[in-house]
Parts: C-alpha cells; sequence; structure tokens
C-alpha cells in the first residue's frame, strides 16, 4: 500500500551537506523553471492573489484614477441595477441583490486562497507529525497509528467535516481548522513511508555509527530528505482543500452571507442559473484556472524534485 | 485465497464497530437533536417523542441497545422519517445510486483508459499534452461548476435534456456525465503513469525485438500491469460513486442516497447518520478486498498476505 519512495540523492549523506543541500535545491528550481506550464501556474496564482488582496481596496482610490468597474465594494447593494449582465458599469455583471460580481469574486478569492493556505498548513502539520512519528517509533506504535490513519480512511470525510462545523460554529477560523483536521492522513502515510525507507538507508546507518545525536540526525539528514515529497503532496493538498472549502460553502456551511467565498458563489450561480448565467461562468472559470495552475505547479514540483511517491 | 478472504473478513468487524462507536457518540455529542426543526412540537409531545425512542435514557445505556440493535443486523428507526427504518430508506435509495453510479463509472473508464492509453503510447506527442490537458480540466471542474455548467448549456439553452428529474432514460445522461468525467481525468492520469512504467521495462524492450506490433504489445503484455494503479484507485472510488454523491443529487434532484449522508447530520437523525456511515466503511472494506485480490491476478508476483 505504502508509496515506495526512494531517496533523491544520496549525495546528501556526505558532510558537507549545506551546499550540497543549496544545489540541489538550485537543480530542482533550474527544472522548474524549464517547465513552462508549472511556470505559468506560478505566475497566474501570484497574481491572482495579489489582486485578491487589493481588489478590495481600489474602491478607495481617488474618483478620477479609478475606473468605473472597480467603484463598488462587495456587499453594497445596487437595487437598481440587480441581476445586471457583464458591462461597462458593472465589469462582471451584479447578482440578485444588486452587488457587483467583481467586488464579490476578488473578496471571495482573499477567503478561499486563505482557507487554502491555512488548512493546508494544518494539515501539513498534523499530517507531518504524525507521520513522521509513526515511522521513527516503529513497532507496535506504528502498527497502531496506521491502523487508526486506516479507520479514518473508510469514513466518508466530508459528514466529518460538517460534524466538525455544526459541532464548532460556521467560524471561518474553525473552517480550515476543520478541513486540515480531516485531510492530513494521506500526508501522514507519505511521511512515514519517507522515513520508514530513510531509516534504512545506508547513510543514516553510517550517521548513526558515527554517533550523530538524534537531533542533528533529524534536522540535517531525515527532514532535508523527505522534503521533497512533502512539499509536493502539500502543493497539491492546496486545490484539494479549496475544492472542500467550496463544497462547505456550497451546502451553506462555509462562509456566510454578506462574505463571500468562491464555493458560495458558486453555489449562488447554480441558484440563479437561468436568469444570471454570469456568475456561475466567471466563478466557475476563476476557480478552475486557480485549481489548474495549483495542480500544475504541483504537478511541476513533483517532476523538478524527482518525487517518485507519485499518488497517481 | 479463502483463508485469507475470512481473516480480512475477520478483521472488518472490530474496525467497523469502532467507527460505529465513533459516529454514534460524535452525532450525540454534536448540539441540537432531531425534533428541533418540528415547530409544532410542544414541549410534552417532545418529551413523549423523546421517550419513544428513548433519548431520555442515559447515552451509554442508549449506545448499548443500540449496539445489540447493530448485531441483529437491524440499523434502526429513522428520526427524520417516521415509520421508516434506516434499513429501508437506504435500500430504497441505494439502487438509484448505485445505478448512477455504474453509468458514471462506465464513462469514466473508457473515456480513461482510453485517453490514458494514447497519451501513454504517443508519450510527449501533441496527443498526450492534449489529453493530459483535458483530463486536468476534468479534475479542475469539480462536480458543483461541471453539473449547473451541462444543465445551463444542454438543459436551458438546447433544451435537449431535462434540468432535474430521475424519470427517463435520458435522464441519466447529465448526471453520469458530471460524476463520470471527474473520474476520467483521474483514470487517464493513473493510465497513463502505470502505462509508461511498464512500458519502460526490459520485457517490452523484448517483446519489441521479437517484432511484435505496438497493439500486440499494449494490449498483450503491458495493459495487465499498466492498469495495477488504476485498479487500486477504483477500490475507494466505487464504493464512493456507487453511494451517491451530494452535489449531483441536488443539482438533477435525483432520489439518491448521497443525499443522506449530508441531511441526515442536518436533521439530527441519529441512526441515519450512523446507517450511512456504517453502510460506506462497509463497501469501502469489501472493494479494497476485491481490489486487493484483483491486483494478485492481475501481478502474479504479489501475494496475498
Amino acid at each position: 500500500m505504502e508509496p515506495e519512495t526512494l531517496p533523491r540523492d544520496v549525495v546528501l549523506a556526505d558532510a558537507e551537506a549545506p551546499e550540497q543541500t543549496s544545489s540541489l535545491w538550485r537543480d530542482a528550481w533550474h527544472r522548474l523553471a524549464k517547465n513552462k506550464l508549472a511556470i505559468a501556474g506560478l505566475w497566474f496564482m501570484l497574481v491572482l492573489a495579489l489582486l485578491c488582496f487589493l481588489g478590495p481596496f481600489t474602491r478607495h482610490l481617488p474618483a478620477g484614477l479609478r475606473p468605473a468597474g472597480l467603484a463598488y465594494s462587495y456587499q453594497e447593494q445596487d437595487l437598481n441595477s440587480r441581476v445586471t449582465p457583464p458591462g461597462a458599469k458593472h465589469w462582471l455583471g451584479t447578482d440578485q441583490l444588486g452587488r457587483d460580481l467583481l467586488a464579490r469574486l476578488l473578496f471571495g478569492g482573499r477567503v478561499s486562497l486563505l482557507v487554502g493556505l491555512c488548512a493546508t498548513g494544518v494539515s501539513l502539520t498534523i499530517g507531518v507529525l504524525y507521520g513522521a512519528l509513526s515511522g521513527y517509533a516503529g513497532g507496535k506504535l506504528d502498527a497502531l497509528m496506521m491502523r487508526v490513519v486506516d479507520i479514518l480512511y473508510a469514513l466518508p470525510l466530508a459528514v466529518f467535516v460538517i460534524l466538525l462545523m455544526v459541532f464548532v460554529g460556521r467560524d471561518l477560523k474553525l473552517l480550515f481548522i476543520a478541513i486540515g483536521a480531516v485531510e492530513w492522513l494521506t500526508m501522514a502515510r507519505i511521511v512515514r513511508g519517507q522515513v520508514l525507507s530513510l531509516k534504512k538507508q545506508e547513510f543514516i546507518e553510517a550517521a548513526i555509527a558515527l554517533g550523530l545525536r538524534k537531533r542533528r540526525l533529524i534536522l540535517r539528514h531525515i527532514i532535508p530528505n523527505a522534503l521533497g515529497p512533502v512539499i509536493v503532496y502539500a502543493t497539491l493538498t492546496v486545490p484539494g482543500v479549496m475544492l472542500l472549502e467550496a463544497f462547505l460553502s456550497f451546502l451553506g456551511l462555509g462562509v456566510q452571507p454578506p462574505m463571500s467565498s468562491w464555493g458560495s458563489l458558486i453555489k449562488e450561480g447554480a441558484d440563479w442559473m437561468e436568469d444570471a448565467p454570469w456568475i456561475l461562468v466567471s466563478t466557475g472559470a476563476v476557480f478552475s484556472l486557480s485549481l489548474f495552475s495549483l495542480n500544475f505547479l504541483g504537478d511541476g514540483l513533483r517532476d523538478a524534485l524527482d518525487v517518485r511517491a507519485s499518488k497517481d | 485465497m479463502l483463508r485469507f478472504i475470512a481473516r480480512r473478513f475477520l478483521e472488518t468487524i472490530p474496525v467497523l464497530f469502532v467507527i460505529a462507536t465513533l459516529t454514534f457518540f460524535l452525532i450525540r455529542l454534536t448540539p441540537g437533536g432531531p425534533f428541533d426543526k418540528e415547530k409544532t412540537t410542544t414541549p410534552e409531545i417532545r418529551k413523549a417523542l423523546e421517550a419513544r425512542y428513548g433519548l431520555d435514557r442515559p447515552l451509554a445505556l442508549q449506545y448499548l441497545d443500540y449496539v445489540k440493535l447493530l448485531l441483529t443486523g437491524d440499523l434502526g428507526p429513522s428520526f427524520k422519517y417516521p415509520n421508516r427504518s434506516v434499513n429501508e430508506l437506504i435500500l430504497g435509495a441505494f439502487p438509484v445510486s448505485l445505478e448512477l453510479g455504474c453509468l458514471s463509472l462506465a464513462i469514466a473508464l473508457v473515456i480513461g483508459t482510453t485517453a490514458g492509453l494514447i497519451a501513454a503510447v504517443r508519450k510527449n506527442s501533441l496527443l498526450d499534452y492534449s489529453a493530459m490537458s483535458l483530463g486536468m480540466v476534468g479534475i479542475c471542474l469539480p462536480t458543483f461548476v461541471l453539473g449547473p455548467l451541462l444543465v445551463l448549456v444542454f438543459a436551458f439553452q438546447g433544451k435537449w435534456f431535462n434540468a432535474i428529474g430521475w424519470d427517463f432514460a435520458r435522464d441519466r445522461v447529465l448526471p453520469a456525465m458530471t460524476l463520470g468525467f471527474y473520474y476520467a481525468a483521474y483514470v487517464a492520469r493513473l493510465t497513463r503513469g502505470g502505462m509508461l512504467e511498464v512500458l519502460s521495462q526490459d520485457f517490452i524492450r523484448t517483446a519489441r525485438a521479437k517484432g511484435a506490433s505496438t497493439r500486440q504489445i499494449v494490449f498483450q503484455h503491458a495493459l495487465r500491469g499498466g492498469i495495477a494503479p488504476v485498479v487500486s484507485f477504483l477500490g475507494p472510488t466505487t464504493a464512493g460513486i456507487i453511494t451517491g454523491s451530494f452535489v449531483v443529487e441536488t443539482v438533477f434532484q435525483i432520489p439518491g442516497l448521497g443525499r443522506f449522508f449530508i441531511t441526515s447530520v442536518f436533521n439530527r437523525d441519529y441512526t441515519l447518520v450512523v446507517g450511512t456511515v456504517l453502510f460506506y466503511a462497509t463497501l469501502i472494506i469489501f472493494f479494497n478486498l476485491l481490489v486487493d485480490i484483483l491486483q494478485v491476478w492481475l501481478n502474479p508476483r504479489l501475494k496475498l498476505e
């Protein structure tokens, strides 16, 4: 079951680790830079994040400097122009309450991207700690811990996020903790597999034989070697988490109005599909393009870091 | 083989027990109750209802009673749907989800393996890139975007299909496409990866040297090993797909099982929550077992253990 992972580079075992490490990362960067799709994805996400961050401030610009389409706040209702198709005044149109879709889209992007990053952080922390402990401890503890993961795998996770959300209330901070709390299983397995295969490597045995302290062994040799797959899988977790957030918002469990997230906008778009198809189309496009970019970036990183433990 | 199946079967029982217990206490500790939403209930009626379902007794006793009930194969009465048992509800909705799931899976397998095989054989060609980019689109268009979009294009603009409903044969097309396209994307990626790995092995080179055609190599030599990743993927996926999708069932108004997973939690329909979770877990475990057996058949070097 475990994705067998080979260490990328045994040269890392060399005592001059710092320099070797940096050249390994530089190599990886060069390989990534050649991957046009991955770089395009990276740029797209950076620009989108910047837009989402700056977007909600544009309406404070002096009127002369500010194009007409950027004058709206995400919650301002213009009851005279409800359900307006995209045009000069509202670039992406408005919704049933006359709120500007562009403003809502950019604001929602903040929420979605933030949840994506924070929930990934939570799942990364739990997964890495759990997996590393399990792999490092070995024996009965390892068997028990992996059995727990197996059991959790057999549960419909969406049900559990919903239970957690109902349990703790509909708060944004709790949203990403709830998502992170159910999304760590695969990460734990990957890290455990890494640690297990590293433990058997000769350079680790050599390091132990040379009397290296545990702390140094873990910091210098185990973590840098296990990092590649972790980075790759974390990158691929971001779109997964964003999907889950969108799904929860689709159920009405995510952010509450008047706030928006891409998921809640997609839900709105689906509800108002007949009268205002532009909501679904433009939000769906931005959301899918983000997932597209993040997945391409993740795939590119996997190739660049030469991670063999591909999940797919 | 039989011993293997028997042992796995025995292992299943404690796992299901843990899952039932975990779910039972999680949903019971969640604030709110099954009769909260009924506005007409006076405190007296409510008390009577709670007494009838045994909700006034200590939680530990309720749990013991529930476990006894489960051991007889009875998932208990539903709280939300009066006079209906959870067994009835699940068995009533499951055929719909099963039908939709099988159709979607068929779409996913036909499109996915074809695209994956073509991409692997013509590696790094334009065909490869376009097939795989299309696959990525499938992964990045979640069902709650794709479903409404398909309705928009084919039901509202095109008028070829009904936007909602599950009455005629053609009502199956859009939901099955919505679900199937997503999985097709994964299947395509897995097929491509698995085939590339096998095609780079020595025995393929030998076959080529002996003059086998590409067709022979792909279908007679490589396919059996190359689809191993797809088979492992299909284990949990089949269980997931035939138990229904809440999104697809909501978008198309289909009376399937998927909606129970979500609505039962909202309704605090305690027995239905545990029932659906147990049903799902049983299917997951069953299909994982099936996959393990299939893997050994596909790759005789593996052993059942």
